[in-house]
């Protein structure tokens, strides 16, 4: 025993171990097992924490994930701090660091509680109504005010240091909750072949039964039974308990998001373990069983530490062995709190009265507690307490008014029944109903396949919650299609606690200008909602934004059914017709990091590397990213910066012969009967009269006339086409053909298959390719007559069978060698060996994109950008005028995409040319025009051309066409560049080299 | 109206607050209007206001299915910035950018308009061109856009993961410092306010069942749960059910509807300065005033009205913040919700005349609509109440779909609203 708090635990005899732990710098023991609630409370802590607004002092008003006062940052560096964890949820362990928040200098004395004395001037609300003058200083003075005195905890300054992962779980019945009704429905469910899932957000499962002393189930303590329960279960193979796990969000068709803490309570986790598991669980059926949240009433001063809910006050004492007072004032308005009264009387704590809301009050409960001596007031309430850093009295009168009474206190336990979590159930879209009887929203129809058992569903009782959580258990399985086995019986001798309930403010009217909290956190009081009313935000949503009750990090679980019962009683409105805000996920806060899983750094996106990326990477090449690929984007030497590099590669390809790996493009096999008329349909080009052995160059658009994609593809047989795409494109295109295909021509025999992985393509281009290729080709004539420029071949190449595409991207002779992929390095290393007596240079995409650009071929994404026709690329000639449709054809007819004032795709030279433009840059008529300045244009592409000693440049200009000669502005932040509008071929525009 | 003000607070302050009016009437409705705007959203709203502001039109009802701005306007991520590509866009989104300027002061209603900056990251060579593109253009324009290096993003944000192990490093981004945000829900409020003032009914839990047409072909008035009401002209701003409400009216549009999700972590102090978004990796993140990261990304993929979406999403939306800053990894994810959002093909709105005449429609805002609402509404309300467009709305029509002249800036730029 530590602590002058310390009592036994219930009645089992245990030695639990010290725990050292330091909060705000000091150091305290706890217990093994302990909360960083229960521990603090331990040691007579009970001020944690200041509110969101006034800065008023705060203590724990629960002992679970509810809690809205609590919140503490953990960690002893900043790579493992969290910050705004829930004391009541921390389970503590040697060497833990926590700190409170939201508090400068100190906990104790905070200059933030400056706002409570102006508190008469910051109702709900006042910041829509003020700090408007003058106009800019609310971003230069009023916001950063606010926002330094907003917020909870610190961020961590440093990245997080752990890890996390996710899984993917299947089962037939998951089983939210492991409190009575959650045991039960796993015990029965679980008889059966049904593989079952039972989570609960806490350390210990068992739930409420952990606090129960006084009831039984088979003969057994309540907490005994829930341990030989799950002691059954454990043994059973088709169950997988899951504690530490919250069920945070329901998502559509019974898949559930399940948050499992694995390393957060141990002092030294396995390096091995990730901090969190985040559980994507598809369910065929689903046992909601969590349980019920008591409402803590709304009186005047209703938030001092150490006001608390009666039910934590038992979990205190009955569960952790800790009182949280010695001096207890109970303001109820059910039963329960006299249940909770009397385990704190056992425990050693003085009952100084029970005040009760209710008029009459009789019982089991209420005639025990008379029974013991302790004072019971009926119809009255507190009206009032006293104590800055902890409570000291309770003001106490008869609900009506009338004189009061102060009774000394070190503790006030509060309860206002319970309202159930019906959270997942309406996430998962069910109908909630209003009980009037129980002063809460219970489920109604469900939607999905699930079921509401126990407290959740709105049963209190302990028989009846043991007995839906069986009854659901066994319909969970036998739907999931695992009849149960048997069933079993319950013997529970449990003593009602009622149902009754309070919902709204208890103050008297007389009480108007005092305040009471409804939402502790976010600092809500009564008479906020009913300003707010009074303002016209009738909405319970516009209560909730306009006060913001319930949008604390707790989300309204302790304030939202007593906003809705102050909304009710203000504005006259049955408080069903009032409305409810939507259930929303996660149930608790979670982790950021348990939804992005593994997925960082290198493992954020696939990286794809082409069977040749590692011979690059040996020969010093930089890369780009190119879609999920890395590109070889230059091969520098040693010395050379991009530009140098460049320049080199361009000139060694246009002089004799350079090497590129083209394997990212992607690749498509088109084969079928209809193959010829399926491309006839997705490109614009005509194909059925392409001979096999023949290579053409395809345009392909979006149902609305503009470039989608465009590439080379070869006939290989009448019934088979070779497709390739750009390297971005390929899934898109896929997708796109196989959608055509499968909803708009299921009648077409065609199937395609993607073969992008299954190539590696190598491009050999320059006026010394054909000579470094014809020795290690087997079986094809490489000669001019024999392929000509846009043939494809089959034979072999260094023994490795081949397509051969006599092609060219560079406008030079030039051939692409796809090879099956495993082959791909090797046969590229043959060819580079054999162009060694050449000085073979590799090259990547930037010289790639020089070279085509000296041509004036295009790239998608580069001069087209969605906005692009054919016709404006001057791809004109790709367009089949005479086929009977493809995709797009009705749209290129369109008014705007036959105007002639188009922007059309040319070639610019800068008058000055070393003056590279900048790509991006726009081009106008008159630069000297007052701002808006009518743009024409834009360069779409712009290199410096070591082949043509000066810059080029590709631009889309409208009417461009009709522009040769033109010299054109494109005015630049310092200064105006003047360049001359030419043929987008700026290189052997008759295309001699490339049939050489 | 009641003035708000620092002194009008600090007088209730001293009287219990007893003395505030209601912020909006709740009306019963007529039996007619002069115009019905269909849909209490924030550009429904600033429509209405604009109208009876500036276009002399008092005699206006707004028409809402629940709780005014409960729709896209009180779920979006209250990104503002007006840096489009093309000469249209970038003409209605700078024209709401100049009235959120003054948008405070004109409602008398601080609608917490914050030019704290958006930046856009470049992750690949691509991006990098693409932004360039729209910092010239945008020059041209008159709208600031600057290009920052890598090293001045994390000047601007310091906790991006600059040079870091990003598998898409940061390349550099595009700055805007007069976007940011504004507090959504404020907006809409101060519309309602300032446009009940001047006459406009604003009536909640009306939900428009039919629109009803004389044998001629015009509008003539609507079926709502509240009983019909006449009117001449009838406005439709009822994102996330535009397709549904002007079907009433036998007008097929070219939406779709796709939820688009957002999210929210718990509150911790400031550290994040300005709004950051990343469409290659898809996510953008803010601060808000109470502390919270607010955060979204792309839509679903699949076509819904339901208004919620795919954990997968959410997923990816935070393995992408996380990339950008890993100190974020520990904070936790407070609230997700969704909303529905309607595209049309090219991405840009349709605010305009219809086929049918009497009847206007303002819609196809995507993933962006928030931003525009004060320029949406101005617009909007001109083209109702001269029964023809504004110059700046005039390329935002039905008919742009059917002749070409689309104006695609997602396509452009792979940029997402």
């Amino acid at each position: 025993m530590t602590g002058t708090y310390r009592v036994r635990r219930g009645d089992v005899a245990e030695s639990r171990n010290a725990v050292h732990f330091t909060f705000d710098g000091k150091s305290y023991q706890g217990l093994a097992g302990d909360t960083l609630a229960s521990a603090l409370i331990a040691n007579g802590v009970h001020l944690v924490g200041r509110s969101f607004k006034y800065h008023r002092p705060r203590g724990f008003v629960s002992a679970g994930s509810e809690e809205p006062n609590a919140l503490v940052g953990v960690g002893a560096t900043q790579s493992r701090y969290t910050p705004n964890l829930l004391a009541t949820q921390v389970e503590i362990y040697d060497g833990l660091v926590a700190e409170s928040q939201n508090r400068w200098p100190s906990l104790e004395t905070d200059a933030g509680f400056l706002n409570e004395y102006f508190s008469a001037f910051l109702p709900a609300g006042f910041y829509y109504k003020t700090f408007m003058w003058p106009r800019t200083a609310w971003k230069k003075l009023y916001e950063p005010v606010i926002r330094r005195m907003a917020g909870l905890g610190k961020a961590p300054a440093e990245p997080d240091a752990d890890r996390y992962t996710q899984v993917f779980a299947h089962c037939d019945v998951l089983i939210v909750g492991a409190g009575p009704a959650g045991l039960a429905a796993a015990l029965e469910a679980s008889n059966s072949d049904a593989t079952v899932i039972l989570c609960d957000e806490q350390a210990e499962m068992g739930g409420s039964l952990l606090s129960d002393r006084s009831a039984s189930i088979d003969g057994m303590q309540a907490a005994d039974w829930a341990r030989a329960a799950l002691d059954e279960l454990r043994k059973r193979p088709n169950v997988k308990l899951m504690s530490r796990t919250t069920a945070f969000g329901w998502y559509p068709h019974n898949f559930v998001g399940l948050n499992e803490r694995v390393t957060d309570h141990l002092s030294n986790p396995a390096t091995n373990q990730p901090r969190e598991r985040l559980w994507q669980v598809r369910a065929k059926e689903v046992v909601l069983a969590a349980g019920a949240i008591e409402r803590p009433l709304v009186f005047t001063d209703n938030d001092r530490p150490g006001i608390m809910l009666a039910g934590a006050a038992r979990t205190y004492v009955n569960r952790y062995g800790v009182v949280p007072g010695k001096q207890v004032v109970v303001f109820t308005a059910c039963d329960s709190a006299y249940r909770a009264a009397l385990d704190l009387k056992a425990a050693g704590a003085r009952i100084q009265v029970i005040v009760d809301l209710r008029k009459s009050v009789s019982g089991y409960w209420v005639d025990k507690a008379r029974a013991e001596g302790i004072k019971v007031r009926s119809d009255s309430i507190v009206r009032g307490t006293s104590g800055w850093l902890r409570v000291k009295s309770a003001q106490i009168s008869n609900a009506q008014g009338g004189d009061a009474e102060t009774v000394a206190c070190d503790l006030i336990l509060m309860s206002g029944g319970f309202t159930p979590s019906v959270h997942l159930f309406s996430q998962s879209r069910g109908k909630l109903s209003y009980s009037e009887e129980l002063r809460a929203y219970v489920p109604g129809e469900s939607v999905e396949r699930e079921r509401s058992v126990g407290a959740c569903k709105g049963l209190f009782a302990l028989e009846s919650v043991i007995e839906s959580g069986a009854k659901g258990g066994r319909d969970a399985a036998a739907k999931a299609g695992f009849p149960p086995h048997g069933e079993r019986s319950y013997a529970v001798s449990a003593q009602s606690v009622g149902a009754d309930a309070f919902i709204g403010s208890v103050m008297t009217d007389h009480q108007a200008e005092k305040r009471a909290w409804v939402d502790f956190q976010n600092d809500v009081t009564a008479k906020d909602v009913r300003l707010a009313t009074r303002e016209g935000f009738r909405s319970i949503e516009h209560v909730k934004r306009y006060t913001t009750t319930g949008m604390a990090t707790d989300q309204g679980k302790l304030s939202n059914m007593n906003a809705l019962g102050v909304v009710s009683k203000q504005i006259d409105v049955a408080v069903p017709k009032v409305g409810l805000t939507t259930f929303r996920p996660p149930y608790t806060p979670t982790t950021f990091g348990s939804f992005a899983g593994q997925s960082r750094g290198d493992l954020f996106d696939p990286v794809r590397k082409t069977s040749i990326h590692a011979w690059a990477e040996a020969q010093g090449a930089r890369f780009e990213d190119v879609g999920v690929w890395k590109r070889a984007w230059y091969f520098p030497q040693v010395g050379e910066d991009m530009h140098a590099a460049v320049a080199r590669e361009c000139k060694a390809t246009r002089e004799s012969v350079g090497i590129f790996d083209a394997s990212t493009l992607g690749k498509i096999e088109i084969v079928g009967k209809d193959a010829a008329e399926f491309m006839n349909r997705m490109y614009t080009n005509a194909w059925t009269k392409l001979e096999p052995g023949r290579l053409r160059y395809g345009v392909m658009l979006r149902e609305d006339g503009f470039i989608m994609d465009d590439g080379v593809v070869g006939r290989m047989a009448t019934d088979r086409f070779h497709v390739t795409t750009t390297t971005g494109g390929a899934a898109r295109v896929l997708s796109m053909m196989e959608d055509y295909l499968q909803t708009e021509w299921p009648d077409l025999e065609v199937w395609l298959t993607s073969t992008t992985e299954q190539w590696s393509v190598i491009a050999l281009q320059g006026p010394n390719a054909r000579k470094v290729l014809e020795p290690l080709v087997d079986g094809i004539d490489l000669s001019a007559d024999a392929m000509p420029h846009m043939s494809v071949r089959e034979g072999r190449i260094c023994g490795v069978p081949t397509r051969l595409f006599r092609v060219s991207f560079t406008g030079e002779l030039g051939f692409e060698v796809n090879v099956p992929a495993g082959y791909g390095r090797a046969v590229w290393e043959a060819i580079f060996a054999a162009g060694k007596p050449y000085g073979i240079t590799p090259y990547g995409t930037e010289t790639m994109h020089v070279l085509r650009a000296e041509k004036g071929y295009i790239i998608v994404g580069q001069e087209t950008d969605g906005t692009v026709t054919p016709d404006d690329a001057g791809l004109g000639w790709a367009v089949g005028k005479a086929k009977r449709d493809f995709v797009g054809k009705r749209s290129l007819s369109r008014p705007a995409l036959v105007r002639e004032d188009r922007k059309q795709l040319v070639g610019l030279l800068t008058t000055d040319p070393k003056v590279v433009l900048e790509e991006g840059a726009q081009i106008v008529l008159d630069p000297t025009h007052p701002i808006p300045v009518p743009m024409i244009g834009h360069i779409t592409s712009s290199y410096w051309s070591a082949t043509l000693n000066r810059s080029i440049a590709l631009a889309l200009v409208r009417g461009g066409r009709s522009r040769m000669g033109e010299e054109l502005s494109i005015p630049m932040p310092d200064g105006v560049i003047k360049a001359k509008v030419v043929d987008s071929i700026l290189f052997d525009p008759k295309g001699e080299r490339l049939n050489a | 109206m009641q003035k708000f003000s620092a002194l009008s607070l600090l007088r209730a302050g001293l009287t219990g607050h007893a003395g505030w009016q209601r912020q909006w009437r709740s009306p019963e409705p007529k039996s007619g209007y002069d115009v019905i705007i269909v849909g209490g959203g924030g550009h429904g709203l600033a429509t209405a206001y604009y109208l009876a502001s500036r276009y002399g039109v008092k005699n206006v009802a707004v028409l809402e299915k629940g709780w005014i701005g409960g729709g896209n306007t009180g779920r979006n991520t209250t990104i503002i910035r007006s840096n489009y590509l093309f000469d249209e866009s970038a003409g209605i989104y700078e024209h709401a950018l100049k009235l959120w300027e003054g948008l405070s002061q004109e409602l008398n209603y601080n609608v917490m308009y914050s030019p704290r900056g958006v930046l856009m990251l470049a992750h690949n060579i691509h991006d990098v061109q693409s932004f360039k593109r729209h910092v010239h253009a945008n020059r041209l324009n008159g709208i600031d856009n600057e290009w920052l290096s890598p090293e001045e993003c994390k000047e601007f944000c310091p906790p991006l993961n600059v040079g870091g192990s990003m598998r898409y490093p940061i390349l550099g981004g595009a700055l805007q410092r007069r976007g940011g945000t504004a507090r959504h829900d404020a907006v809409a409020w101060g519309y309602a306010r300032a446009a009940d003032a001047l006459g406009v009914d604003i009536i909640e839990n009306c939900e428009v069942t039919g629109i009803r047409r004389a044998p001629t072909g015009e509008v003539v008035g609507v079926d709502t749960t509240r009983g019909s009401i006449n009117a001449k002209r009838i406005g439709v701003v009822a994102a996330g059910n535009t397709s549904t409400v002007m079907n009433m009216a036998g007008v097929r549009l070219p939406l779709e509807s796709f939820p688009l999700q957002a999210l929210v972590s718990e509150p911790v102090k400031p550290i994040f300065p300005c709004v950051v978004m990343s469409n290659t990796i898809h996510a953008y993140i803010s601060q808000s005033d109470k502390g919270e990261m607010v955060i979204g990304a792309g839509t679903d993929v699949y076509t819904s009205y339901t208004q919620r979406g795919g954990l997968h999403i959410v997923n990816h939306t935070l393995d992408a913040i996380c990339e950008l800053v890993p100190a974020f990894r520990r904070l936790r994810m407070l609230r997700n919700w969704g909303g529905i959002v309607d595209v049309t093909p090219d991405r840009s709105p349709i605010v305009a005349k219809t086929p049918v005449s009497g009847l206007y429609v303002n819609c196809g805002w995507g993933t962006g609509g928030f931003k525009a609402t004060p320029g949406s509404g101005e617009v909007f309300a001109s083209t109702i109440a001269k029964d023809e467009p504004n110059k700046i709305n005039a390329p935002f029509t039905i008919e742009r779909f059917r002749d070409g002249a689309v104006i695609d800036e997602a396509a452009a730029a792979a940029v997402a609203h």
